[in-house]
Order: structure tokens, then C-alpha cells, then sequence
């Protein structure tokens, strides 16, 4: 567990040995798996594995590298507020080096993290926060003395998994918009030896981190992810398809200037930048700070976060789609969208090809283009393309 | 005399190295690192002006609206734009509750376990623990039952073995001294408190979209207010923000400031430890009418002390800030003693240090990636305790009431403020201020829009179409951590330069050419106690008591500074 929110769970006792001892009912743990279920995106069905299978787990070492970043994800975990998941799942780690919150500095910082990683060798999951810079010869981050990316490897070496959340880990973020002058790169960038799941967004919603760390748990191994590492469950959909204000997109309602009549009916922000049309995100559905709303919610075009190199790719953030780099061509909304599944799907093939060179112990590249492999439509987008067209 | 390293400091945003010498359990000389840099400001070059507060917001994800805002502001100046009073008022608000938030957060999760010995709750007495919370505030979870349950939460975690975050603390250091009773109370509130921040902090999830990074627009606003709408800001939403505003105060005035109090009876030697750098600007702030502009309706004024002289306020002058680099990892072309204003800044960062792994960054002519920030030549601390003393010494009612009963309650006169005990109990003091004030804001918001005026963003130099070719601006922010300014240039519809001087970079700040030391280096060495160069807690206390955000301070680049110059590493 993060903090001492709730009754610990010791080493050596399996979580359902845990929850029967702090009085946590049968029928309250079905209930909350039932819950995962849905988070995770699986059959309900599923329920007796999924509390079956956490039953038995023990609680693992986590250890919380911070790199080249602005400890929002951090904060942003911090926020997690679903009382069930918040509770139960903060409860299910042991977060054993993780720089904001941690009593211990300096020498005794570092001597928590090498104990961690010697006890655990093999089985500590690995979040790490944060870009590797690799300009200048790696001087723009030191941590302890040394540099992030020898920090960084040690640190993978002898991780179980690894997370990259955050944009940051994810491909480099803010810092390595052009011209990336300190040569930010991601986490995968760096760790190829093993799967490296991405828990993208700047910052992500803390319960997709924690729901990820579940699934670790639950089912022994990392979630399917798509092209660019990130579980399906939470990014298998753009937020176009999801988004609350989607009907009024259809119905041609569109919001013309900030506060205008449209802004105040709550009409689609396409026309003000929106980049929801081509952002693969659960935004729409987990909602932000306990469901209270999200940025479209609110009246804000998406910025599209969860997107590789979106800093540039997404700039100008107030300039209609069709005219953000990378698409010079005018398309409307759903070809963009449907372009961008394509690459998904593509995503999600090349994941699982690579997930078996992993087992193979060959290497894994989690966003490796995949080029060869065929774009699937699903039958719903092609029907959107005709309509359009 | 023994050097001691702590690197990393925990506990902060960012990363963060403090050196220095001791001799016979005093502090002798001290130098703060900071050991990252990111290089924001060359990225915004070319970009949209409207962009800018997302990239700059990206500096912090602790304060996370302090860039956004003061972004907005610097870009608004430059291109004349006037946010309307709402859109104005809801800036206010947000910027209000983040401070509130943030400064809670600082005590319970940051600073807290400096003075507060986690382990030591273990030997409490839960019944005699209640009456003395009941003792100091009437807050309803004071109960011999609620203490038990947390005590026995807390004996269970230690009993586990593995103390994850609490792993390896100072704990049954000498310098403790808090009994147990205070800290299990403390520990209580510690938990608590975690709720309350993600609880009161949906008031920017409701304005704004999300937090953390919550969406900013220049011009305004881009919550549109409708009371009959559905998908907008009504009346549903505005009691919802009604609600967390109350909750906001209650637990400061019930929870954080008895603690705090309580806590600073135990330490009052601290009153006289880690004073520094004896002068201090506020730049002030939380315009009431919700125009930045307007000096006459900011909450907190702004202003200048020098020497810790209460009685003289000098006026703020952003002309007169200037910044050196001869001991930071950066070259200016017209040499490294020179100092030069933001609107000309430049930075061209070149890495001088020694080959990794450091042993020490001590005797190295530069050893950080802060630039020395200087108000009139001077160092300066900036913080909350600056805006208290500034408020102070200007006579602000609410500020003389609020830590006139600080001092009065620990029986000490205001020259004890000028220390670390003294930065710590003004964040205290300014949270309540603030606490109490964002009802008087959310009143003003209520009442404008009764009054039918619900714009909240101005459309007029919306478009690039409507800008100058060429347009300056300047736009600064009492954030939470202190002054914040921000300088853009604009051409032809695209930045050419963006400098940032924030307020870790003024209390980070290394040596300048005069040989004067920055804030934290200048507490440390002020009459500063180091008992145990293996366990340095002390110097934790000091430093946290200036919330370091590391990633805010370093920053900058600009035109000329675009190429970045390969390391050089000494052999």
C-alpha cells in the first residue's frame, strides 16, 4: 500500500487471507471484483476467476522512479478517489522508494531503494515517471550523483514489470518537443530487454495505473496493449466514439468561439481544436478527481495527451484538425479517426508478435510500427466512412 | 570538519542536492544543487502564444496552474487583452484553492514527518491523545475511538514489516520532540488530509476540466456559465464548489492551523535557526475584482524588505530583476559576470561539473542548474513568509490578526518569523487567510452572475488576425511558492522569447558574483544545528520549510541559446 490508509497487508499473508482479517466480507470483494471486471474491461463472467486468482496473490514490491518530469503523475495518483478502487488497490502494493512522499532522504533514500531491489529481485514492479534525457552526455539529469539513465537500468534490471506512466515515460513529453534540447526520450526507449506497458497522458488518470497494477496482480501478466503500449482497456477507444457532446458533432452543432451560444449549450469543440476525433483515451468514460468532469466536460478542447509527440503533432491546440501537422490533406473527423484505429489494430498485432519474441527472450519494441501488418475496419467505422463520403 | 551530502532530498518536487560542511553539530557552509534541467522556454519559440500556458504548466505538476496563469497573464499583456470580471473571478478561485490545497499537502505530506516521529505514535495514549485535539479545535473526528483505530491501523503497518514510504526515517531521532499523544495526532491528520486535498481540489475539475494540469485559456476562461444548462457551469456545479470552499476552510481552521500551532510549541528553538537571506519580495495577489492589473484589488499586496526591517515596504519593481549564472551550469555571451533581465535573458546551458558519480559538487566554481536570480542586486526570498512580512509590515488587517495570534499563541515577537519555524508558520498563516477569503471570491462570482454577466472569455484579439507584428508582455504570479514572473515576446504571430524567473529559482539560488548565497544556502548556515551528519535531519527541516519545487526552477533558453553546447566534462 502507499500509505497506512487502511489495514496493511503483511508479506506473508495472500490477499484473501488479508481481507478476511481486516473483515472484508465475501460478498463486498465479489461486489468490488465484479467492479474490476468492468474497469478492465472483461466479461462479468469473469468475476470468480478474477477474485479467485487476487485471492492468492501477495503483496509486491513497488519501487516509483521519478526522472525528468514534474511529479504530476504523481499528484495525479495521489487523486485517486473511487473508494473502491482507491482503498483496496492502493492497499495492494508495498511502495517502497518513490521520491515525493517517501520519510528517508539522501544516503537512506537510496539505501531503501537497493534493499527493495535486492529483496525483490525479479518480481518489483517498476513505475517510472519521467524522461531519460541523453544529450550533453546525459548531464541533465543526476540523481544521487549519478546519471538517470544508468539510474533508470539498474533499477529495470531486475524488475517483474514495468510501467512507464505518463507522457514523459511514454515518449519524452513537454521536454522533448522540438527542438528536444536536452534528447528526452521514453522509458521504452531505454529498456528493450522486456515489456514496457504505458500508461499514457499528461498526467494519466490514476485509476487507470492502479487498475493496470490489478491486472498484474490478477491475471500474472501485463494487459494487451496496442501499437504504443498502452492497455486496451483503458485506451482501446478514441474519445470521440465515447465523448458526451458526440451527438451534437452529428447533429453539425458546433461551438464557433469560446463562451459563444454553442459553449454555453454545450455544443461539440471541433471547430475550436478538439483533438478528440484522434486520441485514443478513457477520458470520456473514467472521468477526472472522482468522475467529477474531464476537460471537454468543462468546456475545453482535448489536447490529446495520450498521443506520441503530441506537443507537436497536436500544435497549434486551438487550430481545427485538418490543419494540425501531419494531416495536410482536409479530412473530416471519422477519416482521420478511422485512420488512426487502423494504426491501433495494426498496434495490437504487432504487440502480441512482439509479446512472443519477449517470451522468446528476443527483445520487445512496444511501439515498433507495424507496417506489414493488415489495417482491420471494424464494420461500424466503415459504415461512418460511407456515410461521410 | 565533515562534509555531508544529501542527494536526493526527498520529500520536494524534483531533484534536488544540498551540501555541506559541518563542525562540532553546526553548519559552516552549505550549496544547493539542482540537478536537472528540461529547457522549456526554447521549446515555446515559434509556437503559438495562445499554446504557451500548456507547455509552461508543464514546468509543475505540484503547482500545477501557477505557470498556466502566469503564461495567460504575460501573454494577455503583450497582445491587450482584458479577461472579463467572471472568467477573472473563476482564475481567482482556482489559483485561491490551489495555494489552500497545495500548502496542506506541503505540511501533512511534505514537511510533516520532519517534525513528527511516526513511530512514536505507537506509545500514545489514545484517550489522553483525544482531549488533547479536543483541547486545541472542535473538529469531530477528535474521539478516543477514532484515535484507537488509527493507532492500531498504524501498529499493524509496523508490524508488517514492510514500511514502504515510512522505510528508513530518522525516526527516534534526538531532535523529535513532539510526545507521542501530538504525534499520533499528527499522523491522524496526515491520513485524513490525504481525502481532503483530492475531496476540495475538484473545484478545479469543475472549472476546468481535470486535475492535475487543468485547462487554462488566454482571454478568459473556457467554462461557460448557464444556469439552465446542462453541460456548463450552473447551479448544481456552483453548490458543489459552494460546498468544497467550506470543507476547505473548515479543515484548515479546525485541523491544519491548531496542528501547526501545537506542533510550534514543541520547536520554538527553530524560531531562532535558518533565518538566511534577510530580504524578501512579494509581488502580490488573488485580484478581487478578477483584473491582475488592478494593484488596489489584490487580496495580498505586493512589495520589497530589505534586511528585516518591518518597518519600510519598498514597491516592486520588475525592472530591477536580473540574473547571474557565474556559478550555474550556463554561459552569457558577454561573459559569466554579468547579470541580465528576463525580457534579454539568455541561457546557454554548458555542463562544467565532474564526471558521474559525483562525490562532491563543493569547491567547484559552478555546481547547479538554478540560475541567481537578484532583485536590486540582493538576493531575495520569496514564499509565503515574504507575502506574510510584506503584508505585515504594509498593515493588512487580516494579516496582522492572523499571525498577530501566531505570535501571541507561541509567545514570541515578530522577529522570530524571520527563520525556519517562522517560514513554516506563515504558509500556515496565509492558508487560513485564503481559506476564509474564497468565500468572499465565490460571493463575488455569484454575484456577478446574478447580475446577468456571465461572460467569461473575451473573443476580441482571440484571432492571430488582430494581433500587433511585434508585442512584449509581462505577467506575474504570487504562487504558492512565492513571486513568479513571466516575459514573452511575440512576432508575426509566433514567440521569439520566453523567460521564466520562478520562485525556487530565487530560493535555490547559488552564489553570485559578490559571493552572496541564495536562501536555502544562507538558512543553512545561519546559526544551524547538524547533530548527526549521518542522520541529518535538520537540514530536511530547513529546506522543506521553503517547499522546494525543483522543476520549476530550472528553465530558460532563448533565441541565441538554441544550440545546445556539448558537455565538457573536467578531468
Amino acid at each position: 500500500m502507499f500509505f497506512p490508509s487502511s489495514y496493511p497487508w503483511t508479506e506473508n499473508e495472500t490477499l484473501g487471507e488479508h481481507l478476511e482479517r481486516r473483515g472484508v466480507s465475501r460478498r463486498a470483494f465479489l461486489k468490488y471484483c465484479g467492479e474490476l471486471a468492468v474497469v478492465l474491461g472483461v466479461s462479468q463472467a469473469l468475476t470468480p476467476q478474477i477474485a479467485e486468482a487476487l485471492q492468492k496473490v501477495r503483496r509486491p514490491s513497488v519501487i516509483w522512479l521519478q526522472l525528468q518530469e514534474c511529479t504530476g503523475c504523481v499528484e495525479s495518483t495521489l487523486r485517486t478517489s473511487d473508494p473502491t478502487i482507491g482503498d483496496l488497490l492502493l492497499d495492494l502494493i508495498s511502495l517502497d522508494f518513490n521520491d515525493t512522499l517517501m520519510a528517508a532522504a539522501g544516503d537512506a533514500a537510496e539505501g531503501a531503494m537497493q534493499t527493495a531491489m535486492k529483496e525483490n529481485a525479479g518480481k518489483y514492479i517498476l513505475i517510472v515517471t519521467g524522461s531519460v534525457p541523453l544529450a550533453a552526455d546525459g548531464m541533465y539529469l543526476t540523481m544521487g550523483g549519478r546519471r538517470g539513465r544508468d539510474v533508470l537500468e539498474e533499477a529495470a534490471a531486475n524488475a517483474g514489470a514495468v510501467l512507464a506512466v505518463g507522457a514523459c515515460a511514454h515518449f519524452g513529453s513537454v521536454q522533448s518537443a522540438k527542438p528536444n534540447p536536452t534528447g528526452a526520450v521514453g522509458v521504452a526507449d531505454i529498456v528493450k530487454d522486456k515489456p514496457v506497458v504505458t500508461i499514457a497522458g499528461c498526467p494519466p488518470i490514476a485509476d487507470t495505473i492502479t487498475a493496470t497494477v490489478v491486472h498484474y496482480l490478477t491475471f500474472n501478466r501485463l494487459p494487451e496493449t496496442d501499437g504504443e503500449g498502452r492497455p486496451l482497456f483503458a485506451y482501446g477507444k478514441r474519445i470521440h466514439d465515447q465523448c458526451s457532446r458526440r451527438a451534437h458533432f452529428d447533429a453539425g452543432q458546433y461551438v464557433e468561439a469560446f463562451d459563444d451560444e454553442g459553449a454555453r449549450n454545450g455544443w461539440c469543440l471541433y471547430e475550436m481544436g478538439c483533438k478528440g476525433p484522434e486520441t485514443f483515451s478513457p477520458c470520456p468514460i473514467f472521468q477526472w478527481n472522482s468522475h467529477t468532469s474531464w476537460p471537454i466536460g468543462s468546456g475545453h478542447p482535448c489536447l490529446g495527451c495520450t498521443e506520441r509527440n503530441f506537443w507537436d503533432t497536436m500544435t497549434p491546440f486551438y487550430n481545427r484538425l485538418p490543419a494540425v501537422a501531419g494531416f495536410g490533406v482536409e479530412r473530416n473527423a471519422d477519416h482521420i479517426g478511422l485512420a488512426l484505429a487502423g494504426a491501433a489494430v495494426a498496434g495490437v498485432a504487432a504487440h502480441a508478435i512482439a509479446t512472443g519474441i519477449h517470451r522468446s527472450k528476443e527483445g520487445h519494441t512496444p511501439h515498433e510500427p507495424a507496417v506489414d501488418l493488415p489495417v482491420v475496419e471494424t464494420p461500424a467505422e466503415k459504415s461512418k466512412e460511407e456515410r461521410h463520403d | 570538519m565533515t562534509k555531508v551530502v544529501v542527494d536526493p532530498i526527498t520529500r520536494i518536487e524534483g531533484h534536488l542536492r544540498i551540501e555541506v560542511e559541518a563542525d562540532g553539530g553546526r553548519i559552516k557552509n552549505a550549496w544547493a544543487s539542482s540537478t536537472q534541467f528540461r529547457g522549456i522556454e526554447i521549446i515555446l519559440e515559434g509556437r503559438d502564444p495562445r499554446d504557451a500556458w500548456a507547455f509552461t504548466q508543464r514546468i509543475c505538476g505540484v503547482c500545477t496552474t501557477v505557470h498556466a496563469l502566469a503564461s495567460c497573464r504575460a501573454v494577455e499583456d503583450a497582445l491587450g487583452i482584458d479577461v472579463p470580471p467572471a472568467g477573472g473571478l473563476i482564475r481567482t478561485l482556482v489559483h485561491g484553492m490551489q495555494t489552500v490545497q497545495d500548502h496542506v499537502i506541503h505540511f501533512y505530506h511534505l514537511h510533516a514527518l520532519d517534525w513528527v516521529d511516526v513511530v512514536s505514535a505507537l506509545k500514545a495514549d489514545p484517550g489522553a491523545t483525544a482531549n488533547l485535539a479536543a483541547s486545541l479545535s472542535p473538529w469531530p473526528n477528535n474521539s478516543k475511538t477514532y484515535f484507537t483505530e488509527v493507532q492500531n491501523r498504524l501498529k499493524s503497518f509496523v508490524d508488517s514489516g514492510q514500511l514502504g514510504i515510512f522505510a528508513n526515517g530518522y525516526w527516534g531521532h534526538p531532535a523529535y520532540k513532539l510526545p507521542p499523544e501530538a504525534n499520533l495526532m499528527a499522523v491522524a491528520h496526515y491520513l485524513e488530509a490525504l481525502d481532503w486535498q483530492r475531496d476540495v481540489i475538484r473545484l478545479h475539475t469543475i472549472f476546468a476540466g481535470k486535475n492535475p494540469h487543468p485547462n487554462f485559456l488566454v482571454g478568459g476562461m473556457a467554462s461557460a456559465i448557464n444556469l439552465d444548462g446542462t453541460a456548463t457551469i450552473n447551479a448544481e456545479s456552483l453548490s458543489k464548489i459552494r460546498d468544497m470552499i467550506t470543507r476547505a476552510r473548515l479543515f484548515v481552521e479546525q485541523v491544519y492551523w491548531p496542528d501547526l500551532l501545537a506542533v510550534a510549541s514543541f520547536y520554538k528553538d527553530w524560531a531562532k535557526i535558518g533565518g538566511g537571506v534577510p530580504n524578501y519580495l512579494a509581488v502580490g495577489e488573488y485580484p478581487e475584482n478578477g483584473n491582475w492589473r488592478d494593484a488596489e484589488s489584490m487580496y495580498l499586496p505586493s512589495g520589497v524588505i530589505f534586511d528585516n526591517d518591518l518597518s519600510t515596504v519598498v514597491p516592486y519593481d520588475q525592472e530591477k530583476v536580473k540574473e547571474y549564472i557565474n556559478a550555474s551550469w550556463y554561459d552569457y555571451k558577454e561573459g559569466d559576470k554579468v547579470a541580465l533581465h528576463p525580457s534579454v535573458g539568455e541561457t546557454i546551458p554548458h555542463y562544467t561539473g565532474p564526471e558521474p558519480p559525483w562525490t562532491y559538487l563543493q569547491g567547484e566554481e559552478k555546481y547547479t542548474w538554478m540560475k541567481a536570480p537578484r532583485y536590486d542586486d540582493k538576493p531575495m526570498e520569496v514564499g509565503p513568509l515574504a507575502r506574510m512580512l510584506v503584508a505585515y509590515a504594509s498593515g493588512h488587517a487580516d494579516t496582522k490578526e492572523v499571525v498577530g495570534e501566531a505570535l501571541g499563541r507561541l509567545q514570541v515577537g515578530p522577529a522570530a518569523l524571520f527563520s525556519t519555524l517562522g517560514r513554516t508558520a506563515a504558509r500556515g498563516a496565509e492558508t487560513l487567510l485564503l481559506a476564509r477569503r474564497l468565500e468572499t471570491w465565490y460571493d463575488a462570482l455569484v454575484t456577478r452572475i446574478k447580475s446577468g454577466d456571465t461572460a467569461t472569455f473575451s473573443q476580441k484579439r482571440w484571432s492571430p488576425d488582430t494581433w500587433p507584428a511585434s508585442a512584449e508582455g509581462y505577467g506575474f504570479l504570487g504562487a504558492a511558492r512565492g513571486a513568479l514572473g513571466h516575459w514573452v515576446k511575440i512576432q508575426d504571430g509566433k514567440i521569439v522569447h520566453y523567460q521564466c524567473v520562478v520562485p525556487s529559482t530565487w530560493n535555490c539560488s547559488p552564489r553570485d558574483v559578490h559571493g552572496a548565497t541564495g536562501p536555502y544556502e544562507a538558512a543553512l548556515m545561519d546559526n544551524h544545528p547538524l547533530a548527526d551528519p549521518k542522520r541529518p535531519l535538520e537540514i530536511l527541516r530547513t529546506i522543506h520549510s521553503f517547499d522546494p519545487c525543483m522543476a520549476c526552477g530550472v528553465h530558460v533558453l532563448d533565441a541565441q541559446g538554441r544550440e545546445v553546447t556539448q558537455v565538457r566534462v573536467k578531468g
